[in-house]
């Protein structure tokens, strides 16, 4: 059964208790440069506060509801697709979709091609561009946990309930009777977008001033190369047979060159 | 008695030598000089990294190796499938002339993308792995393996013409796989270069909707054939005051006449293009993309279309517009789809790129390498002059001893 995780966005106090267990659990360094940021600033920052060793942020979005200004968290991280469009993206099988839900890296079969980083429908790929011998990184989910029926680092630690880790499915289910009402916005963000993703978002403040992006696709984006890819041999066949027969044909009755 | 003859106005000559020759001009100085600033920035880039050599980030993790080294230079390089088509499938024999200088700037060109993936890549020491681990959903798998298999084929290719010098006994056996070659080498390039366009298709919504299509794979493929030409003619005028040789026009006007029937299609391609998709209003918005698309298609290839099929083309300064504008145009797209086209989207949080004097040296060495070797081998193989068919010419250097004694 795939996993899933539900974010409750408003009942979110931004106490950032997700991204120290995530650090701690996934051994990731400390950045000086992080140190100082705010939840706020991290939500103007170009990457949404991602860095190769930041695989989750806290950003706060300050936003009016019903004419009162009210803060909100939202955590960000890689939505884990149900099917990813940096999966089909990598030509070396470096990153794979797990039945369990997350999407994980695997760096000693990455080229570095950056394909996935362009592809990815949120943008969510960090390159570890200070190094030499550089890898992707990004949430993976805690792939060894996951597997053994653990739930995820960042749900383990959640003080209110904001995060939910559980089938997705459920999840689903919950969501939505969850934004009956209540002042929710009428959309579970990661149901549908670029055909449905392991992490679902309720907001009762509107996605797009929170960097959602809206507009994305609901065709599961590997189904846009994927008719391509399969025409590919065939029509590398039979243009090599076309031209072999223009060739016999063409130099039948002539010297050939040289 | 003939024999003894030649022998005589050879006094002193070595029978048997192989002679090697690469003159020394200001030109070629400023290539080296390039080409030795690139060389050290390449061995920091391997050193400490992308981070330290490139402007690359995380919103841009493509930039200008990708849109220069790679894309620029697999369609500028277009010209050799193309030309090996019209040539050796079609059997048009009138471009056979410009058949070899064409292939050896396509094997050149390709010499060089392989080389600039090598530095772009983050671990380039893993650049095997799609060979044995298949990622065959994706499209740069498709890039990948037609990229490298083409570039070896090239380099038999150019075997058959090394061993006219070198290695003469591998000739006879090279030559009869040509045809294979050849037709293998026709397949390749035109499956890797429409999946080129194809690799853009799966930034849907990032990749402005002017470039954005489901032509890509055609577009980008009908330009790197009609880029062809514009090529052929730059090289051949460059080429020529640098070796000493000219095309003959009625050759380049031809080819320049094929060229722009392929623009025509491409450009009823583009127009049905935007009526598919209903993005006449974005066309003629008027912001940067929209003029920049603009200008794509004018300058670079209703202008050409004109001077193709009109009498502009019959002189030597209307083909070199011609190939000027051809080329230009194909720059600029390239430039579009990666820079233009992604602009707004990847900028749209404060996002920004703009390459690192690091990149453009990069770039600019590479293509210098390529230029010297070009003049190094366009100097001492049988490239420019080849016309098929009779006896080699006796040359003043290295003469041919056996050709001479008959």
């Amino acid at each position: 059964m795939a996993k899933g995780i539900l974010v409750d966005i408003p009942k979110c106090i931004g106490c950032e208790s997700c991204s120290v267990a995530c650090k701690l659990w996934n051994e990731l360094e400390w950045d000086p440069q992080e140190k100082t940021k705010t939840a706020t600033d991290r939500a103007k920052e170009p990457n949404n506060g991602l860095w190769p060793e930041e695989w989750t942020s806290i950003n706060r979005y300050d936003l009016q509801k019903n004419g009162s200004s009210v803060g909100r968290y939202v955590k960000t991280q890689c939505m884990h697709c149900e099917e990813p469009a940096c999966v089909s993206a990598c030509f070396s099988k470096a990153i794979q979709k797990l039945p369990q839900g997350p999407v994980v890296y695997d760096q000693k079969l990455c080229v570095g091609c950056r394909y996935c980083m362009m592809a990815c429908p949120f943008d969510i790929l960090r390159y570890e561009w200070k190094k030499a011998i550089p890898g992707v990184r990004k949430c993976q989910m805690c792939p060894t946990r996951v597997a053994n029926n653990m739930e995820t680092a960042c749900t383990s630690v959640c003080p209110t309930g904001a995060i939910t880790f559980g089938d997705r499915d459920q999840l689903l289910a919950e969501a939505k009777k969850r934004i009956k009402g209540n002042g929710y916005i009428d959309r579970v963000f990661g149901e549908k977008e670029a055909g449905g993703t392991s992490w679902l978002y309720i907001s009762d403040t509107p996605f797009d001033k929170m960097r959602f992006r809206t507009d994305v696709t609901t065709k599961p984006l590997p189904s846009y190369t994927e008719g391509y890819m399969k025409m590919t041999p065939f029509i590398g066949g039979a243009w090599a047979t076309i031209l072999a027969g223009l060739y016999i044909f063409n130099n039948k009755n002539k010297e050939p060159l040289e | 008695m003939e024999l003894v003859t030649t022998f005589v106005s050879q006094a002193g000559a070595k029978l048997n030598s192989v002679r090697w020759r690469f003159r020394i001009t200001p030109m070629r100085l400023v290539f080296t000089g390039i080409a030795a600033v690139a060389i050290a920035v390449i061995l920091v880039r391997f050193v400490l990294g992308l981070g330290a050599t490139t402007n690359l980030n995380d919103q841009w993790p493509w930039g200008l190796w990708i849109a220069f080294d790679v894309l620029l230079g697999v369609a500028l390089a277009g010209g050799g499938y193309g030309t090996c088509l019209i040539v050796y499938i079609l059997r048009r024999d009138k471009f056979y002339p410009i058949a070899r200088s064409t292939m050896l700037t396509s094997l050149l060109g390709y010499i060089v993308v392989v080389l600039g993936l090598l530095i772009e890549v983050g671990q380039w020491f893993n650049f095997w792995r799609p060979y044995v681990s298949w990622g065959h959903a994706s499209v740069l798998f498709e890039v990948f393996w037609c990229v490298s298999c083409y570039t070896v084929i090239q380099i038999l290719e150019f075997c058959e013409v090394a061993t006219e010098k070198v290695f003469k006994g591998l000739h006879k056996y090279l030559k009869k796989a040509m045809p294979v070659l050849l037709i293998v080498g026709i397949t390749l390039p035109t499956l890797h270069q429409s999946s080129l366009g194809e690799l853009f298709y799966l930034m849907v919504g990032k990749e402005n909707v002017l470039w954005w299509s489901v032509f890509l794979p055609p577009f980008f493929l009908l330009s790197s054939f009609f880029v062809g030409a514009g090529m052929i003619v730059i090289e051949s005028s460059l080429a020529g005051k640098a070796l000493d040789h000219k095309v003959d026009i009625s050759v380049l006007r031809g080819l320049v006449k094929i060229s722009g029937g392929a623009m025509l299609l491409y450009l009823i391609l583009k127009v049905v293009d935007i009526a598919l998709k209903g993005t006449l209003a974005n066309v003629f918005a008027f912001d940067l993309p929209s003029i920049m698309f603009l200008i794509e298609l004018v300058i670079g290839v209703i202008i050409p279309i004109i001077i193709a099929f009109s009498s502009l083309s019959g002189t030597r300064k209307g083909l070199l517009w011609f190939g000027i504008l051809d080329v230009a145009g194909v720059i600029l797209n390239r430039f579009n789809v990666v820079f233009t086209g992604m602009g707004k989207y990847l900028n749209q949080h404060g996002g920004h790129y703009s390459p690192a004097w690091t990149e453009i040296i990069v770039s600019l060495g590479l293509v210098s390498i390529a230029c010297l070797v070009y003049l190094f081998i366009a100097e001492n193989f049988n490239i420019m002059g080849h016309q098929g068919s009779e006896v080699v010419e006796p040359k003043i250097e290295g003469v041919d001893y056996a050709s001479t004694a008959k």
